[in-house]
């Protein structure tokens, strides 16, 4: 049994007051023109509420001040370098009026998504620092890091990429040099592989690089562990 | 009162079997509670963590069909990090012990591994009917396995899944003995097939009705398959690009002309336009046309297609049709029950090609929609109350504005009283989602005037606390609300915290909820699980006094069994 709240209740009630049968019958009576809605306008509604008052009241949130707020806004935690990507996926920062992408937003599952994208195929480069030559590949044919480390791994088998996402740290056995496991995105950013889910990732990603850890100073700070 | 020995009421009761009126029995009273849980034979269970395989082997030790459901709905949106759970694999393993008469299996949104299918394969000998839709984790393998040991297997349903295609034979695997297919929808799969191992199982399933191929089977087969499979009433085309001067193409052209049980068309992964007149001979019988994935068709050649099909129910299709389009549809399909328009750019609000008049056309011609998911560049008041006045029977209607807070772009209001429109006068409505520039007041006629409704999904709406009030308060059979980047907080969530108990989920994401909230939430509900998926270190558990940080995600459901035993490092369970 469901415990209504009493100031709950005394709105429902004023509001029942406001609205009448007729009142209602009218306003789906509507016929075409636009210019007739106002007159046939519901009145029902929260009491207190003007009618007269445009679309925005003072404490909706606007598109962007909702972008900003997951970015920036009043949660101070946001501002860790751990949130970087999701950041990567609202851009608004920079661009408030742009037509920014939400994560998840149209809500399309990410199987359609995809399967409008692309021709079935999705070739990208994969250079390993100090190889002598590149190697391409699909992310297509993979549904996951998993698949695709081991993938890496079968193509360049002189290292252990397959740990990659335990370890976090890949070695070179002959001279022990790190490496790091990344791509560069549709904004020419280089991140790390492994933040974002993989859907996201295979259509964001335009090539991948193992970088010596040494040379990893350009690339967006790794989430620091707990 | 004891008249009615317990045979007779098993039998009474084998008549009944609607979950909700079975559940209904078993509160009756103790002789109905036990007749009930021993002659139950199809247990639906909407969220897996509500309740374990131990106990529904228990209750209902008979079971043979299973439907199971496990991520939150906002997965399918990749709003739920990978890793979060709805596990099969212990379901499976306790079934495989104590449910050797399983027949039939559906899940959705859960991860099934390969061993899972393996082990399903060999643990089931009745085993008949596998449906999964948007489920991972598994690969080509798993299903090799389901194809190679189940002898008895009547349908395999793979519906939008993320499987790893291995590459591999296993449409091979299906043995010669195997002639029992009814249903076999593979169309998700992205590797090759074996095309002649497909032909011979075709050609020895007698039975097959329904057949849902995927985009590596080429236009050239499907006539072999035509001709083989006279029963068929449900198509999938994979690839359907062709030459359409040649004798295949002419050759496929008969064939469906010749083809009069087909009533459901779907597929075209790869279409040419040039090709689709072949199947204009199907569509004078199509109840049910899917062309949402058919993106090489533009909106003329659709319209010509649709044209014909005056008899369709369903319809699926893609947003570059236009409200022209739209308009044709309303002329042409007056049976139309259920319509879902997809956008053909969904990475973001991009040239979407239909408007609330497309919306408003279709309901002025369908009398009979019930059904609809429509993605739109806008939409304005006056148009919703038109649709509502037109289709009062709508029992699903989901809205979505590519822009989420667009408001009605010719009065510049927000969307409130079309949709309380549509409310008030879809006594029927179940499901809703909304969208666009939205006030407290949409929630206010949702909670007013909603009385049927189950399901609720809101994003970037609302303007205070109240407006989750009145849904919460109002609407009395509700099940599943799903909220993202709405200003909705710990008052919110905490006035009635009794209500959770009565719905089977709640999903909060980016709102306004602390840390502090959900602990009090937990701390009163013992019966509900409060997760809080907490990615990228956002939020600290200790120390205590951070009770204020806001939880960026929140899931919570009731449950009998208390916190679930997988979950991850990143899932907190207050």
């Amino acid at each position: 049994m469901v415990a209504k709240p009493r100031e709950q209740n005394l709105e429902f009630e004023a509001a029942e007051r406001n609205l009448s049968p007729g009142m209602a019958n009218q306003a789906w009576g509507l016929e075409d023109s636009a210019t007739d809605f106002k007159e046939t306008e519901l009145t029902l509604g929260p009491p207190g509420e003007s009618r007269d008052a445009g679309g925005k009241s003072g404490t909706k949130r606007g598109f962007c001040e909702t972008l900003d707020l997951n970015l920036t806004g009043s949660n101070a935690k946001r501002n860790d370098p751990g949130a970087q990507s999701q950041q990567e996926a609202c851009p608004t920062a920079k661009h408030p009026a742009a037509k920014a992408k939400l994560v998840g937003w149209p809500p399309v599952r990410a199987l359609r998504k995809n399967a409008m994208r692309s021709d079935g195929c999705n070739y990208v480069k994969v250079a390993v620092d100090g190889a002598p030559y590149l190697r391409k590949v699909d992310l297509e044919m993979y549904s996951s890091y998993k698949h695709l480390s081991e993938a890496l791994e079968d193509m360049f088998s002189c290292f252990t990429i397959r740990n990659y996402f335990n370890a976090g740290k890949l070695m070179d056995p002959v001279d022990g040099s790190e490496y790091v496991l990344a791509y560069e995105d549709r904004d020419g950013d280089w991140m790390m592989v492994g933040d974002i889910p993989w859907q996201i990732f295979a259509r964001s990603c335009k090539r991948i690089r193992l970088m010596k850890s040494s040379e990893t100073v350009d690339i967006e700070p790794i989430t620091p562990p707990k | 009162m004891n008249f009615c020995p317990e045979e007779v009421l098993e039998h009474i009761f084998e008549f009944v079997t609607s979950h909700k009126d079975r559940n209904s029995m078993s509160l009756v009273c103790k002789t109905w509670y036990q007749v009930e849980r021993e002659s139950r034979y199809g247990v639906f269970i909407g969220n897996c963590y509500a309740i374990n395989p131990v106990r529904l082997i228990k209750r209902f030790p008979r079971v043979r069909s299973l439907t199971l459901k496990g991520k939150p709905h906002f997965a399918d949106f990749n709003l739920v990090p990978h890793g979060w759970g709805g596990f099969v694999d212990p379901w499976i393993k306790a079934l495989a012990k104590a449910c050797p008469g399983l027949e039939e299996l559906r899940l959705k949104r859960m991860v099934v591994s390969d061993e899972s299918l393996d082990l399903l394969s060999r643990s089931f000998v009745n085993f008949r009917s596998l449906v999964l839709v948007s489920c991972e984790g598994f690969s080509t393998d798993g299903l090799a396995a389901v194809a190679a040991n189940c002898r008895n297997l009547q349908e395999l349903d793979l519906q939008e899944n993320d499987v790893d295609d291995r590459r591999g034979h296993w449409l091979s695997c299906f043995p010669e003995s195997c002639t029992s297919l009814v249903s076999l929808n593979f169309a998700c799969l992205k590797g090759e097939i074996n095309l002649s191992a497909l032909e011979r199982l075709v050609a020895r399933n007698p039975n097959l009705r329904s057949l849902r191929v995927n985009r590596a089977v080429p236009f050239e087969m499907l006539q072999k398959i035509l001709i083989k499979a006279p029963k068929l009433t449900d198509l999938g085309t994979g690839s359907f690009v062709h030459d359409s001067d040649s004798e295949t193409y002419h050759t496929l052209k008969s064939a469906m002309t010749n083809c009069k049980s087909i009533s459901s068309l779907s597929g075209f992964l790869d279409v040419a336009s040039c090709c689709l007149p072949a199947v204009y001979p199907l569509c004078a019988n199509l109840i049910s046309l899917n062309l949402s994935y058919a993106s090489g068709i533009n909106g003329n050649e659709l319209v010509k297609l649709i044209g014909h099909c005056k008899k369709l129910q369903h319809l699926w299709i893609l947003d570059c049709i236009g409200d022209d389009g739209l308009r044709v549809v309303a002329d042409t399909c007056n049976e139309l029950e259920e319509l879902r328009v997809f956008p053909s750019d969904p990475f973001g609000p991009g040239n979407a090609a239909v408007t609330e008049q497309g919306l408003v056309a279709i309901c002025s011609g369908c009398p009979k929609l019930h059904s609809l998911l429509y993605f739109c560049q806008q939409m304005t008041n006056a148009a919703l109350i038109t649709v509502a006045k037109n289709c009062p029977n709508f029992i699903r209607f989901r809205l979505c504005i590519l822009d989420p807070v667009r408001p009605d772009p010719i009065t510049m209001q927000p969307l409130d009283e079309g949709f309380g429109a549509i409310v008030q006068s879809c006594k029927r409505l179940k499901r809703l989602s909304i969208s666009g520039r939205l006030t407290d007041s949409v929630f206010f006629y949702i909670g007013t005037y909603a009385e049927q409704l189950e399901m609720l999904s809101v994003a970037f709406a609302g303007d205070s606390d109240n407006a989750m009030l009145y849904v919460l308060n109002g609407c009395k059979k509700l099940r599943k609300l799903e909220i993202r980047d709405c200003p909705f907080g710990n008052m919110a969530l905490l006035k009635d915290v009794g209500k959770y108990e009565t719905m089977r989920s709640l999903w909060m994401s980016s709102c306004e909820l602390t840390l502090g909230g959900c602990k009090t939430l937990a701390r009163k509900m013992p019966m509900l699980n409060v997760e809080i998926i907490n990615e990228n270190d956002q939020v600290e558990i200790i120390p205590d006094n951070n009770d204020r940080q806001k939880v960026e995600k929140m899931y919570l459901y009731r449950t009998l069994v208390g916190p679930r035993p997988d979950a991850p490092d990143f899932v907190w369970t207050l």
